[in-house]
């Protein structure tokens, strides 16, 4: 089949070279807002957000024991907890998107079932680390933070739902072998150590991308002012944990997990940025698709609008961080924060391909029914998030 | 010796396959080597997470990729 799809790629390229309008000035003008977007980025949000984040999220998937965590989800756990587990660890258990599905269907079937299942189904692409640090870089703290939170609140609501509706019939047909673990854990670093050193990390990525703030914001604009010296000290105090706290090996590891997002995730992203560029611009710019158009689609915070946003993002795929670029060029070509925020909740966690894959592993009425939670949830918070904001 | 590497396609499945496939050079061992990247398939496992490597039916590692000396070690505990 390679051949095959080499042809087609070679075909299309073709036909966009011969056909393309680029002699249109809305074409050319498109063009340059691809590019000048592509170098906004490179400037603003590579070296001081992107990498550190790539580092963050190598350092969860090599530093942190997946089976610590999901103890917590197997089908001996309390359930209250398991919830609460569920719906943040998506963060924590599938740095990578492709682990999502196999987890999900071991907490469904060996684990505590539909419900915790779900949770973690919802928060894995939500709650993406890389994701949420971009997103508030990017698009702004509040816009950030209501992501996050909203990612949280959701697995948990959609979880419990789902487990109100569907639970019962459940319980007899579980295997209820816990997970196999097959490791032991006899270098296992103590808990407070990892979890200082995360801390660190996210610490001095926070303080390195704190924003210049109005003077009269005291504390803010006081961290403002110091924030390379406080980066530079916290750092200081990182490079001393690595050395006690790690062996080389372990370092090394860390590296080349870090190395592996780099390589997966970069060109995705610098693809979306290109194309975000190309069709909506940058913030106050048009690119191809007139700003007017956004607007009315899904400008202000009408009920239609967040609508709108909520099923469109839930059809779209969205590589990893790509759906920061694409908001971003959509908010500066008209959108709401509302329909935003909707866009943000419902996109990452779905899109065409992986709700079939969904369906394969639920089955359809389930599946609708995650589907349709997740739309019209995303849908209400954009409309909340957009009156109080 | 019948070896399975577990996961959808992604780039770190691909590792752990890269990684196996030069300890098994290393040490000269030859195996029946093969992706499994059905989820179904993988499930039956009960394996957590992916990556997943499997040697001779039994699950060497889950959710993570495993260093080089781990692999050989595991594929010298199997010979």
């Amino acid at each position: 089949m390679k051949e095959i799809k080499i042809f087609f790629i070679m075909v299309l390229i073709f036909l966009a070279a011969a056909f393309i309008p680029f002699s249109r000035p809305a074409v050319q003008n498109a063009l340059g807002e691809a590019f000048f977007m592509m170098q906004e980025y490179a400037r603003q949000h590579v070296l001081l957000c992107l990498i550190p984040a790539f580092f963050i999220a190598g350092a969860i998937s090599v530093f942190i024991r997946k089976e610590s965590v999901i103890k917590w989800l197997g089908p001996q756990a309390n359930k209250i907890r398991a919830y609460g587990i569920a719906s943040v660890s998506g963060s924590i258990l599938a740095v990578c998107s492709c682990t999502v599905l196999p987890l999900f269907s071991g907490i469904y079937t060996r684990g505590a079932g539909i419900g915790p299942a779900t949770a973690f189904l919802y928060s894995g692409p939500a709650i993406n680390v890389m994701a949420i640090i971009l997103t508030a870089k990017v698009l702004g703290a509040k816009i950030g933070l209501a992501r996050a939170v909203g990612a949280v609140a959701f697995s948990v609501i959609i979880g419990l739902l789902m487990q109100v509706l569907f639970g019962r019939g459940e319980e007899k047909n579980r295997d209820q072998n816990e997970f196999i673990s097959a490791e032991d854990h006899k270098d296992a670093r103590p808990l407070w150590k990892t979890s200082l050193y995360m801390a660190t990390m996210i610490g001095i990525l926070v303080v390195i991308n704190w924003s210049k703030a109005d003077p009269s914001l005291r504390v803010w604009y006081f961290i403002y002012r110091i924030k390379w010296y406080l980066g530079g000290a916290w750092f200081a105090v990182l490079a001393w944990m690595l050395v006690r706290w790690f062996k080389k090996d372990e370092l090394k590891e860390w590296t080349f997990s870090t190395w592996i997002f780099a390589k997966q995730i970069f060109p995705l992203l610098l693809g979306g940025v290109m194309v975000a560029g190309f069709l909506l611009g940058r913030p106050g710019h048009e690119g191809i698709i007139p700003s007017s158009w956004v607007a009315g689609l899904v400008g202000g915070n009408s009920l239609w609008a967040n609508l709108f946003a909520s099923v469109a993002g839930a059809f779209m795929y969205f590589a990893t961080l790509t759906e920061v670029p694409i908001l971003q060029g959509l908010m500066g070509s008209g959108m709401g924060q509302g329909p935003a925020l909707a866009l943000l909740l419902a996109g990452p966690a779905l899109s065409l391909p992986s709700m079939l894959v969904i369906r394969r592993m639920m089955g359809t009425k389930k599946a609708l029914v995650y589907i349709l939670l997740v739309v019209v949830m995303a849908a209400i918070t954009g409309l909340i998030f957009g009156a109080i904001f | 010796m019948e070896i399975r590497i577990l996961g959808p396609g992604c780039p770190r499945c691909h590792e752990v396959e890269k990684r196996t496939m030069n300890a098994l050079i290393e040490l000269n061992v030859a195996a029946d080597v093969q992706n499994v990247t059905d989820i179904k398939k993988i499930m039956e496992y009960k394996i957590l997470s992916t990556p997943g490597l499997v040697i001779n039916g039994k699950v060497k590692c889950s959710g993570r990729i495993p260093s080089r000396e781990e692999i050989k070690r595991w594929i010298q505990e199997e010979k």
